[in-house]
C-alpha cells in the first residue's frame, strides 16, 4: 500500500473550530463584515440613536437631563422660530433644487456638444464643487458685504443703482443670496452626473430621431430627457438631500439673520443645542428633519424604480 | 421611389480626405450594396446620402433632386442602424410610430401602417414589448418596420447583421431579400461582409481606401474581378495568387517565381515573359490524375467540401474540392488550375490583364 492510498484511508479527523471558522463562508464573512460594522454602529448608528435620545429628554450642556417625552416636540409646534425654520427649509431647498437642476441640465447640454477646448471646460464646470464650502462661503460674503459688494460696485459703476444693494440685512435679499450661492455651489454636482448621463446616450438614437424627423427640441423631449431620467431621479434625490441638511453656507453668510429670515433647520438646531445649551431642543429640531429626509428617500425610491422599459432581458 | 445619383463625392475630416471622387448611380427599385474593409468608407458614404455627415465635394440627388444641403428630415429616407438604433422607452408599437407622430398623422392611419408593418415582419404579436425583452433578429426587424412605415424613397442599411449570430444572420438575409422584392424600394445597404453582398445585391459597390475598386452585378464582380483587390476581395476562401512571368507560344503557360509551371489558356497578345500575378480561386482546382503533384499541407473537410492547404513548387494554394480527400498532411495529391478560370493581373498597378 503506497503512502498516497494509507491516506486516504485513514479517518478524517474532525475539524477543529478554527478549522471551521476558516471554511465555513457565513462564519468567515461575519469576520470580514466586522471592522465595517463596528465602524457603522459607532460612528452611525450610535450618535443617531443618541440625538433621538436627547431629543425626549431635556438635557442641557452640563447637566444631564431627565426623559420628558414629547415635551420638546409640543413646546417647537408653538415655537413660531422653529416654524419659520422649516419654511424657509422647505423654500431653500424647493428653490435651490428646481435652480439646480435646470441651470445644470443646460450646462450639461451645452458641454454635450462639440466645443473646442471641451475638456478644459469640464475641468472649469468643476471647480466650486472642490472648493471647500466654508471658503466659498467666505468668499460670498465678501461678495454680498453691505458696503464692498463687488456686485453692487459694478452696478453703481454702471449707473444702474445709486446706493449699495443690502444683499444679507433684507430678508428677501437674504433668502435670495444664500440660495443664490448654493446653487453656485450644487451645479456642478447636477451637471457633471447629467452630463455622464448623456453620454451614455447612443448617438445613433438621436441620429434614428433625426431620419423620423424630430426637431431638437422633439429629439430632446422624446429621446434625451426619458433616457435620462433615472439618472435625473439619482441626482436630484442627492441634490434635495444635501440641500435640505445645508448648514456651512448659512453659517458663514448669515447665521439664520436678519429676524431669523434665513434659518435653516439645521443651523437652527445647532444655534439652540450648541450656544445655546440646550441639547434636548436642538436635538428635537434635527429629529424633525428625519420625517422631510424620509418623505425625500421615499419619493426617491419609488421614482427610482426601474422603469417598465429599463426591464427585461440585457443584450 | 426614387434613384440615388452620387456625382464625385468627396469628404474630408480637416485635411484627411477620406472619399476620393466617388460616382455611383443608383437605379429604381434597385438593391446596391456597398462592400469594403474597415475604413473603406462605406459607412461615411451612407451617412451623407442620409444626410448625417456633410458633403465636402460633389453632389448627391435623391430622384431628381440634389439634396446637398437638404436636412434629413425632408430627404424622405429611411435608415437601419448596426445597433438597430430602437428607443428603449418606446414599445414596439410607438417605436414604430414614432415618425408618423411627430408628423401628427391621424392616429388610424398610424394604427392601419403600423399594423401593416408588424404583418408582413412577423411583429404582431410583439407590438407591445418593449425593445429589451425582444431578441437580436426581432430587434432587427422592429428596426426595419420603423423603416417600412415611413414608406420612403429610399432604404439605408448600415451594417444591420453585424450584431447578429451566424445562422440568424442567413435567415434575416433572406428576410431582407423577400422584403425587397415584396416592396421594390430603392435600397441601399452596406457590409464588410462580401458573402452577404454576394447573395443580396443586383448591383456591388467594392470600395477601398475612399475609391470605388469595381461596381457590377455579384457574378460579373466574382467572374471578371477588375484588380487584385476586388480578385482578393470577393470569393471566399479568397483567390490564390501568385507572381511569376507570362510564356507565351504554341501551348502559353505562366512560370512563377519560385519555378513552378502553370497551365494557362491564353496568354495577352504580346505578353510573352510579362511579369503578371496569377489568380485561381480555390474551388477552380481540379483533382486529376495527370494534375502537377502538390503536397498536402492542411485538410480541412466541413462536410460538403474540402478544404485542403497544398504546396506546390514551393507555394502554398488553398484547393477547394467536393470530393472527400483521404490524402493526409505530407501526403501528394495531383492538382490542377482549370485554365479557362485563371485571372492575370498587372504587377505594378494590380490591373486585370487579356479579356
Amino acid at each position: 500500500m503506497t503512502d498516497a492510498t494509507a491516506a486516504r484511508l485513514r479517518p478524517a479527523s474532525r475539524p477543529s473550530l478554527w478549522d471551521r471558522i476558516g471554511q465555513g463562508r457565513n462564519a468567515l464573512g461575519l469576520i470580514f463584515m466586522l471592522p465595517a460594522a463596528v465602524f457603522l454602529l459607532l460612528f452611525l448608528t450610535y450618535p443617531l440613536g443618541l440625538g433621538v435620545w436627547l431629543g425626549f429628554t431635556d438635557t442641557r450642556i452640563g447637566r444631564a437631563g431627565v426623559f420628558i417625552g414629547l415635551e420638546n416636540y409640543e413646546m417647537l409646534l408653538t415655537d413660531h422660530v422653529f416654524l419659520l425654520s422649516v419654511f424657509n427649509t422647505i423654500l431653500y431647498t424647493v428653490v435651490a433644487s428646481i435652480l439646480k437642476f435646470a441651470l445644470g441640465l443646460w450646462l450639461a447640454l451645452i458641454l454635450n456638444e462639440h466645443l473646442p477646448f471641451k475638456a478644459f471646460f469640464r475641468a472649469i464646470v468643476l471647480l466650486p464643487w472642490v472648493v471647500p464650502t466654508v471658503l466659498s462661503a467666505i468668499a460670498f460674503w465678501w461678495i454680498y458685504d453691505a458696503q464692498f459688494s463687488i456686485i453692487s460696485w459694478a452696478l453703481i459703476k454702471l449707473g444702474w443703482i445709486d446706493a449699495p444693494i443690502n444683499f444679507l440685512g433684507d430678508s428677501t435679499n437674504a433668502r435670495a443670496s444664500v440660495i443664490a450661492a448654493n446653487v453656485w455651489r450644487g451645479i456642478p454636482f447636477v451637471a457633471i452626473s447629467l452630463l455622464a448621463g448623456l453620454q451614455t446616450i447612443p448617438p445613433s438614437l438621436n441620429e434614428a430621431a433625426t431620419l423620423d424627423g424630430a426637431t431638437s427640441w422633439q429629439r430632446f423631449r422624446h429621446i434625451t430627457l426619458p433616457m435620462l431620467s433615472p439618472i435625473i431621479a439619482v441626482v436630484m434625490t442627492f441634490s434635495v438631500l444635501f440641500t435640505f441638511t445645508d448648514f456651512q453656507l448659512i453659517y458663514v453668510l448669515t447665521r439664520g439673520g436678519p429676524l431669523n429670515a434665513t434659518h435653516l433647520m439645521a443651523t437652527l438646531s445647532f444655534q439652540r443645542a450648541i450656544p445655546g445649551g440646550q441639547l434636548g431642543e436642538g436635538a428635537a429640531i434635527a429629529v424633525a428633519m428625519i420625517p422631510f429626509l424620509l418623505g425625500a428617500i421615499l419619493f426617491s425610491y419609488f421614482g427610482l424604480q426601474r422603469r417598465k422599459w429599463q426591464q427585461g432581458g440585457a443584450d | 421611389m426614387a434613384s440615388v445619383n452620387i456625382r464625385d463625392v468627396r469628404k474630408a475630416y480637416g485635411a484627411t480626405q477620406v472619399i476620393h471622387g466617388v460616382d455611383i448611380r443608383i437605379e429604381d427599385g434597385e438593391f446596391v450594396i456597398l462592400v469594403g474593409p474597415s475604413g473603406c468608407g462605406k459607412s461615411t458614404l451612407l451617412r451623407m446620402i442620409a444626410g448625417l455627415e456633410n458633403i465636402t465635394g460633389g453632389e448627391i440627388l435623391i430622384g431628381d433632386r440634389v439634396v446637398n444641403d437638404v436636412p434629413p428630415k425632408e430627404r424622405d429616407i429611411a435608415m437601419v442602424f448596426q445597433n438597430y438604433a430602437l428607443y428603449p422607452h418606446m414599445t414596439v408599437a410607438d417605436n414604430m410610430a414614432f415618425s408618423m407622430k411627430l408628423r401628427k398623422a391621424p392616429q388610424s392611419e398610424i394604427d392601419e401602417r403600423v399594423n401593416k408593418a408588424a404583418g408582413i415582419l412577423g411583429l404582431t404579436h410583439l407590438l407591445e414589448r418593449y425593445p429589451r425583452q425582444l431578441s437580436g433578429g426581432q430587434r432587427q426587424r422592429v428596426a426595419m418596420g420603423r423603416a417600412i412605415v415611413r414608406d420612403p424613397q429610399v432604404f439605408l442599411f448600415d451594417e444591420p447583421l453585424s450584431n447578429l449570430d451566424a445562422k440568424l444572420r442567413v435567415q434575416m438575409r433572406t428576410e431582407i431579400k423577400e422584403l425587397h422584392q415584396r416592396l421594390k424600394t430603392t435600397t441601399v445597404y452596406v457590409t464588410h461582409d462580401q458573402i452577404e453582398a454576394m447573395t443580396m445585391a443586383d448591383k456591388i459597390v467594392v470600395m477601398h481606401d475612399g475609391i470605388v475598386e469595381q461596381m457590377g452585378a455579384p457574378l460579373e464582380l466574382y467572374d471578371r474581378p477588375a484588380n487584385l483587390f476586388v480578385a482578393g476581395f470577393i470569393g471566399s476562401p479568397a483567390m490564390n495568387f501568385v507572381k511569376g512571368r507570362i510564356k507565351a507560344g504554341a501551348v502559353p503557360s505562366f512560370e512563377t517565381e519560385e519555378g513552378a509551371s502553370l497551365p494557362l489558356a491564353s496568354a495577352p497578345q504580346g505578353s510573352d515573359g510579362r511579369p503578371a500575378v496569377y489568380g485561381i480561386r480555390p474551388e477552380h482546382f481540379r483533382l486529376t490524375d495527370d494534375g502537377l503533384p502538390a503536397e498536402v499541407v492542411v485538410v480541412e473537410p466541413t462536410g460538403s467540401e474540402t478544404q485542403v492547404v497544398a504546396r506546390l513548387g514551393g507555394h502554398e494554394y488553398v484547393c477547394v474540392f467536393r470530393e472527400r480527400i483521404s490524402a493526409g498532411p505530407g501526403e501528394t495529391i495531383r492538382i490542377a488550375p482549370d485554365p479557362g478560370l485563371v485571372h492575370l493581373f498587372d504587377v505594378e498597378s494590380g490591373k486585370r490583364l487579356g479579356a
